[in-house]
């Protein structure tokens, strides 16, 4: 494919549609389109056998994302790419404002309306973080980038958000911005040595980070390491996620006969804990292949990072696929007691419009990097 | 094209690392849930499909409240009750009709059976029934089948042994409100109560244990078919007291009828042995519920039964101020034992007559005499030498006027007034208002408790504070003995002249309180102070027309009569203070309860018969 002039860009775009809709990465649509399926059946189970009201409201909303992903697929990828900084402008800008005007939802979350929709600032800030720092790096060599220098902007740039996230406070999603941030810098060929001297004094710093918790905070992690002694509290999610998926067993209680005497307890079992529902009615070896799904939809984004032939789509589906799979990690991990409960729901299958939107236009971007892969970017490499 | 190759190169590299890190974590969380749902599962399996597993909560046994030798003052009694498990029952409304017919329920309390099951997650039991009898409980046992969802559960509710006795120091607990519930869920369980005041409230974390948890597992109708595994919470601590329970009663009994207060104190630690305030009410009755007549009459009536009176009663402490200013005045320098002072019944400032209670005067008095006679002007004249700032200081350095360190929720700070604050109110202080203060009068304003302190300290000059919880859960508290408390730092010259002066206060004819000496058998001597304070002032008509006299004024506006008092003399060890509102004169009204219970705790102390052996007549 010829690289145009980027001015004519809207013009050329109508006679690329079908050429571009062929180069469509159909096969990872097919796997979103199945996890999304995975979730309507879940969330018909917890409305009792019915589509009303989550699972029908679901569907209609990842309509919408499926059309906002299929249209951010189309987009040429160098507008993308000088569209990056603007975006994070926008996000870090939004961020700072639900600290003014954001009002305190579930917790300490903080959300704020944008044209009646409750939007989740953070949510679009891991995307925009990604977005630009992708356009840092895109035309920096493997010299450049050992520049200590080189690493201020993106430096400040990570830390940015994260200090606004965790001024809401809201620990989680600080840490994986922060692990989304680090994985970029790991994928542009920062050095190691950097990694090394950033993570030693780790462990001191939690250490005195810990004492430092306020008494409600420490009784949280306690209660995360043993559950039973706040079993109406914060352990209660965790023993009732427990005690669900141990009645699954191998094989599951069978489809829509999970025990809604249980579920009943849980307060997010259409949100957060919709796993557990999973895990109850299909045993472990339904939740395994909805765990093999999810790795299979990681695993074919990680793929379309690696065969792209330009830096910003490597960078942008590589930062795609990671925050998709630390969405995973987190929510599974911590409907299976593994970490404390943090509120992190699971993506394309939970109930909510927030994350959903985030997630699907994240796949945009990552098909539009597929779809482009070939494209040459002009004044690539010219750093020095 | 060799430099892309590089970083082609080395994204290659790491994102594979980090694609097999996620093959890895994904695959350490298959095995978690391997372990969740399949080895452990099993745990959780159920044998029928219908069968559940339900999680129940048990509320925690409350501690109790014991006096210095163990004796129970707040307990627990088992007592049956109705529950309802909300997600047991198919259809709440015929449960509570079918249990109706067995136990009648009103239209009130089916509102509120279905308000708290609304409120609370479904598992939690909610209060159907309480206080049911032995017969009651027998049919619903047998009516089980048809009562889906309704369990029977042994339960405690709080009982005060003594009633009204000790109702202001323990306290009384309540059923939680909805604000309490929110900021502690565990209170949601029925029979958890909330201490509201007294030692109940400020000891609620240490009383109110950990709520345990039983996972069952349950038939589809709701009953129980085996447990799975139980957690028993934590019970909560006992308190023991200071307080010693035949001395309290006492008290009580003493100052029933009145509206009164009497502290006694450990001199030596703080230790409050006794904390008594007339008139009382049953604590008891919060725990069921108070009926609006009850509440009405409590808070209508002019004894104020509710309010704790040795703690949160404020007072003019009258000429029981006086041993205050006589050791600020001495410790500055002001007068000395032999300084002197005439006395013709009045005190002449500037154009202004301050009376002696003793209309003919006293003559010339030393600080001996003055304490000896209660000899009004010559504190006026100490007051103004020492001035206010003097006699402020030292007597919030005895206890006067200061919060106390006190383990109570509730305490009258009191005031001993300063010029400055008297200024901070947009007025200006005039000198007599320091001669009225010199008497305990004008703006002084005092609490028994404040009283008791104030005698310990003078009697030992150590910085005692009072306290009324000796040990929780069999950990003993600070503050215990002597030498956990610092010394006041007050010239020992200072505090023997007016130790003598109350000395001779009570064992000498001409002291104001001889009537209300020790009988000599006991072998030890008493120490003491009278007090009468005004509540209203006296015309200077009303006292030349002679025939004034206060018992024939109306309740509210007769004086207070006080007495504080600390035995034995020579190694003080009980302190007290007794206020009797609208008493009178303080050596009649207030001075005899005050002996009895300084008698009283000297008999029951094993040291003191052991000092004087063989004097028992």
């Amino acid at each position: 494919m010829k690289a145009r002039a980027e001015g004519r860009l809207l013009v050329a775009l109508p006679f690329d549609v079908t050429a571009k809709l062929a180069r469509l990465n159909w096969g990872f649509v097919l796997l979103v389109c199945l996890l999304a399926a995975v979730g309507y059946a879940a969330l018909y189970s917890v409305d009792g056998g019915s589509p009303k009201p989550y699972a029908e409201a679901q569907a209609v909303r990842f309509a919408a994302g499926l059309v906002l992903m299929l249209g951010l697929a189309l987009v040429d990828i160098r507008l993308i790419a000088r569209l990056a900084w603007p975006a994070y402008g926008a996000a870090l800008l939004l961020l700072a404002a639900v600290a003014r005007f954001g009002h305190v939802g579930k917790g300490a979350e903080r959300w704020i309306d944008v044209a009646g929709i409750a939007l989740q600032p953070s949510e679009l800030m891991k995307v925009a973080l990604v977005l630009a720092l992708a356009a840092w790096f895109r035309r920096a060599s493997w010299e450049r980038v050992g520049s200590p220098l080189f690493l201020i902007v993106p430096a400040l740039a990570i830390a940015a958000p994260v200090a606004l996230i965790l001024k809401e406070p809201n620990l989680g999603t600080a840490v994986i911005t922060l692990a989304i941030g680090g994985a970029m810098l790991l994928a542009a060929g920062v050095r190691l040595w950097l990694f090394a001297l950033a993570i030693a004094p780790l462990p001191l710093v939690a250490r005195i980070a810990y004492s430092h918790l306020h008494g409600y905070q420490k009784q949280r992690i306690l209660t995360f390491l043993h559950p039973e002694r706040d079993p109406l509290g914060a352990g209660y999610n965790i023993i009732q996620s427990k005690i669900a998926l141990g009645s699954g067993g191998m094989w599951g209680q069978g489809y829509l006969h999970g025990t809604q005497g249980h579920l009943g307890f849980l307060p997010e079992k259409q949100t957060d804990f919709i796993f557990t529902t999973i895990g109850e009615e299909w045993g472990f070896v339904g939740a395994l292949a909805v765990v093999a799904l999810l790795l299979l939809i990681i695993v074919a984004a990680m793929l379309i990072a690696l065969r792209c032939r330009h830096q910003f789509g490597r960078l942008l589906a590589f930062g795609v696929a990671v925050d998709f799979s630390l969405y995973v990690f987190v929510n599974l991990a911590m409907v299976m007691g593994v970490i404390p409960v943090g509120g992190v729901p699971l993506p394309l299958v939970s109930y909510g419009g927030s994350a959903l939107i985030a997630v699907m236009g994240g796949f945009g971007l990552l098909l539009s990097v597929d779809v482009h892969r070939d494209v040459v970017f002009p004044r690539d490499l010219e750093d020095g | 094209m060799r430099r892309e190759t590089r970083r082609a190169g080395v994204f290659t590299r790491r994102a594979l690392a980090v694609l097999a890190g996620q093959t890895a974590v994904l695959g350490l969380l298959s095995a978690r849930l391997y372990q969740v749902q399949v080895t452990e599962g099993r745990r959780y399996a159920t044998r029928a499909r219908q069968n559940s597993i339900s999680l129940r909560m048990i509320a925690p046994v409350r501690g109790r409240i014991l006096d210095r030798g163990g004796v129970v003052l707040a307990g627990n009694k088992q007592a049956w009750r109705a529950l309802l498990i909300a997600e047991q029952s198919h259809d709440i409304d015929r449960t509570l009709d079918r249990f109706s017919r067995i136990v009648p329920l009103d239209a009130r309390a089916r509102a509120r059976i279905r308000r708290d099951v609304a409120q609370n997650r479904r598992f939690i039991p909610v209060l159907v029934a309480d206080f049911l009898t032995w017969d009651q409980m027998a049919r619903i046992e047998a009516a089980a089948p048809r009562l889906p969802g309704i369990v029977i559960d042994v339960g405690q509710t709080r009982v005060y042994p003594f009633g009204p006795d000790f109702a202001h120091v323990v306290g009384y607990v309540a059923p939680p409100t909805p604000a309490d519930v929110a900021r502690d869920p565990a209170l949601a369980l029925p029979g958890m109560r909330v201490g509201r005041t007294g030692v109940e409230r400020f000891r609620e974390r240490d009383l109110q244990g950990q709520a345990g948890s039983v996972q069952l597992e349950v038939d589809a109708a709701g009953r129980v078919i085996r447990e799975l595994a139980r957690d028993g919470g934590v019970p909560g601590a006992d308190v023991t007291l200071t307080l010693d329970a035949g001395l309290q009663r006492l008290a009580m009994r003493r100052l029933a009828g009145l509206s009164a207060s009497a502290v006694v104190l450990d001199a030596r630690d703080g230790a409050v042995l006794a904390m008594a305030s007339t008139p009382s009410f049953d604590p008891g009755l919060f725990d069921t519920g108070v009926s609006e007549a009850q509440w009405k009459a409590w808070i209508t009536d002019p004894m104020a039964p509710l309010i704790d009176k040795a703690a949160v009663g404020v007072y003019a402490p009258g000429s029981t101020f006086k041993p205050g200013v006589a050791l600020a005045a001495l410790s500055a320098g002001a007068i000395t034992p032999t300084t002197t002072f005439f006395c013709p019944g009045y005190f002449q400032l500037g154009n202004r007559k301050f009376y002696c209670w003793k209309r003919g005067g006293h003559g010339t008095v030393d600080v001996h005499t003055a304490l000896q006679q209660s000899c009004d002007v010559f504190f006026y004249h100490t007051a103004l030498q020492v001035g206010m700032d003097r006699i402020a200081a030292m007597t919030h350095r005895l206890g006067l006027g200061v919060r106390l360190p006190l383990d109570l929720p509730l305490q009258a700070r009191g005031l001993v007034p300063t010029p400055a604050w008297r200024r901070a109110h947009g007025h200006p202080w005039v000198l007599g208002d320091t001669a009225l203060a010199g008497i305990g009068q004008g703006f002084v304003q005092v609490t028994p408790l404040q009283l008791a302190t104030y005698v310990a300290r003078v009697a030992t000059g150590r910085a005692v504070a009072p306290h009324v919880a000796a040990s929780i859960g069999g950990r003993v508290l600070p503050g215990g003995v002597a030498s956990d408390w610092p010394l006041l730092d007050i010239p020992q010259p200072a505090l023997k002249a007016v130790h003598d002066g109350l000395a001779a206060v009570v064992n000498t004819p001409l002291g104001t309180g001889w009537t209300v000496r020790l009988p000599p058998a006991l072998g030890v001597r008493m120490a003491g102070k009278t007090g009468t304070a005004q509540v209203t002032g006296v015309s200077q008509a009303e006292r030349l027309a002679g025939g004034f006299h206060s018992s024939q004024l109306p309740w509210k506006l007769r004086p207070n009569a006080l007495f504080i008092a600390f035995a034995p003399v020579t190694a003080p060890r009980y302190a007290t203070a007794v206020v009797v509102a609208h008493g009178n004169e303080g050596a009649e009204a207030a001075a005899p309860i005050a002996r009895d219970l300084i008698v009283a705790a000297l008999s029951r102390d094993p040291t003191v018969a052991q000092a004087a052996p063989g004097t028992k007549s």
